[in-house]
């Protein structure tokens, strides 16, 4: 058999939908499939860790991992898969910044699990049971990994190389990506592959866009009819765009839904979540703090309005006052 | 609260503790202000850290985020009246930020008392003075917030497991060879 580069794609705390945008490259993958050797994908073929073992360090040519780290097996794969493989790409939005899953770290373990396991409306568990990580029956012994008390992003466990931005990612990004990591034209380590600018420089709305919003009420999307033209800031809703990296060709836009800033910041911001914060609270109108406050109330929730894809990788990372209230 | 900070490891001791207040004064007023209660031998509390900036407007929300995740225990901001702005609007999108960035902090379980915007025009030394030392005793009230040792110790529970993969590993690489 030719010596073809081998590839690893591995998901950890994910959705899935990462997965769903590699068979997004629909007849794309034959080729993908022909230039490479897939070595691992446990999403779509059987592979053990055994397999993954028996590798020799630096012996795969590109690991793809998509999701956010959460527990001790995926702690232990992707270190795995960091000796394995020459280059390692934090692919998709969860991987790259902590995505929605790193929304939990606004809460304890503690509470997460309460909620999952025993409050949440649509559980049924009279017993209260919750999984343990480890459980002995007729002499039998199943273990679990290990739940951390935080999210974390990929490149707070391992050393990443790359990032390939987005939940999920675009096809396109990917192809790019691909034939850059095999024709070995790559930028500088710690790049995201996709472009260094605002979503806003692109959106097909960018015209209507007034130099002076001064926003008087926000609302969302549900609570208003948008004008399928206008900016979506100008209309008081709040967009990601400003501070949010293109490279998804504003498909959200194009949908009549503004940008919830799944590609991340780009390169000249530190904190996603404070950078956007700052656009849209200087662009709102009134001056005095009673008017302000009562404008600022159309944003219920600014983390998960601001973090939504990223609270592991912003500046606090989490609620401290959760994290350690709960030891 | 107190307990469990003075339990936090990496956190100094609360008895050598000092407070860390970094203040971001425009350059107009506020640090006009903080000079003239120097001139005027003002004796406030020293645990203050001054950075100048040419306006309150210009103070980034990611700068206070810095502060805190450096070591901050809380953040001030300095700005001119409403309506004195030497930049005309500067102060009034300062005001907007703070609200909205004062409410984020919260949700991420930093105390209100430990960001504050304070309107100082370059006459009113005596208000830096009150201002500094009432924050001062606000932050020695809640405590250190001491953010990089907590997160460095957040990262202790992944620590270990980097010991026994590697140790796995060698013992996988060996067998294989």
């Amino acid at each position: 058999m030719p010596d073809k580069p081998k590839v690893a794609l591995y998901w950890c705390a994910s959705c899935g939908g990462c997965e769903e945008s590699v068979v997004d490259l629909a007849e794309g993958i034959l080729d993908v499939v022909a230039a490479v050797d897939i070595v691992l994908w446990p999403v779509a073929m059987d592979f053990k860790l055994e397999d993954l073992e028996a590798h020799a360090d630096g012996s795969i040519a590109v690991g793809l991992v998509n999701g956010a780290v959460r527990s001790s097996e995926q702690e232990e794969i992707v270190r795995i898969l960091r000796a394995k493989c020459r280059l390692l790409v934090a692919y998709g939005s969860c991987a790259h910044q902590g995505g929605i899953p790193s929304l939990a770290n606004l809460f304890s373990l503690e509470e997460a699990l309460r909620d999952v396991y025993e409050e949440s409306p649509s559980t049924v568990n009279e017993k209260k049971t919750r999984p343990l990580e480890r459980y002995v029956e007729n002499g039998h012994e199943v273990t679990l990994p290990r739940l951390r008390q935080i999210v974390r992003a990929l490149d707070q466990v391992v050393d990443v190389d790359y990032y390939i931005p987005g939940c999920p990612p675009t096809p396109k990004l990917l192809q790019e990506a691909l034939a850059a990591i095999l024709a070995g034209k790559l930028p500088p380590k710690g790049t995201v592959l996709a472009p260094d600018v605002a979503l806003c420089e692109q959106c097909p709305r960018r015209d209507t866009k007034p130099d002076d919003l001064a926003i008087a009420a926000f609302r969302r999307p549900h609570q208003l009819l948008m004008d399928p033209e206008k900016c979506f800031i100008a209309q008081g809703v709040v967009c990601m765009g400003p501070a949010t990296r293109q490279g998804c060709e504003a498909q959200c836009i194009g949908g009549h839904m503004p940008c919830t800033g799944c590609f991340g910041p780009t390169s000249r911001v530190l904190d996603h979540g404070a950078k956007i914060l700052s656009s849209i609270a200087s662009n709102i109108g009134p001056k005095t703090d009673e008017e302000i406050l009562q404008t600022l109330s159309g944003i219920p929730d600014p983390v998960g309005t601001f973090y939504r894809y990223g609270l592991a990788a912003s500046r606090l990372r989490a609620n401290l006052a959760a994290k350690e209230g709960a030891r | 609260m107190s307990a469990h900070v003075a339990a936090r490891e990496g956190a100094a001791p609360r008895a050598e503790w000092k407070p860390r207040v970094v203040a971001f004064f425009c350059n107009w007023c506020t640090y006009t202000a903080a000079d003239l209660a120097g001139v005027s031998r003002l004796k406030h509390s020293p645990h203050f850290r001054i950075i100048r900036v040419m306006c309150s407007g210009r103070v980034d929300p990611q700068f206070v985020m810095d502060a805190f995740a450096r070591g901050a225990d809380a953040v001030l901001i300095g700005g001119c009246h409403p309506g004195d702005c030497h930049y005309m609007e500067g102060n009034y999108n300062c005001l907007r930020r703070f609200h909205l960035l004062q409410r984020m902090l919260g949700q991420m379980g930093i105390e209100k008392e430990r960001f504050r915007l304070e309107w100082i025009s370059a006459s009113e030394g005596e208000r830096v003075k009150t201002v500094v030392n009432s924050l001062v005793e606000d932050v020695v009230r809640l405590g250190p917030l001491a953010l990089p040792g907590r997160l460095r110790e957040w990262d202790r529970e992944i620590d270990h497991l980097e010991a026994a993969v590697s140790e796995r590993h060698e013992e996988a690489t060996s067998h294989a060879r």
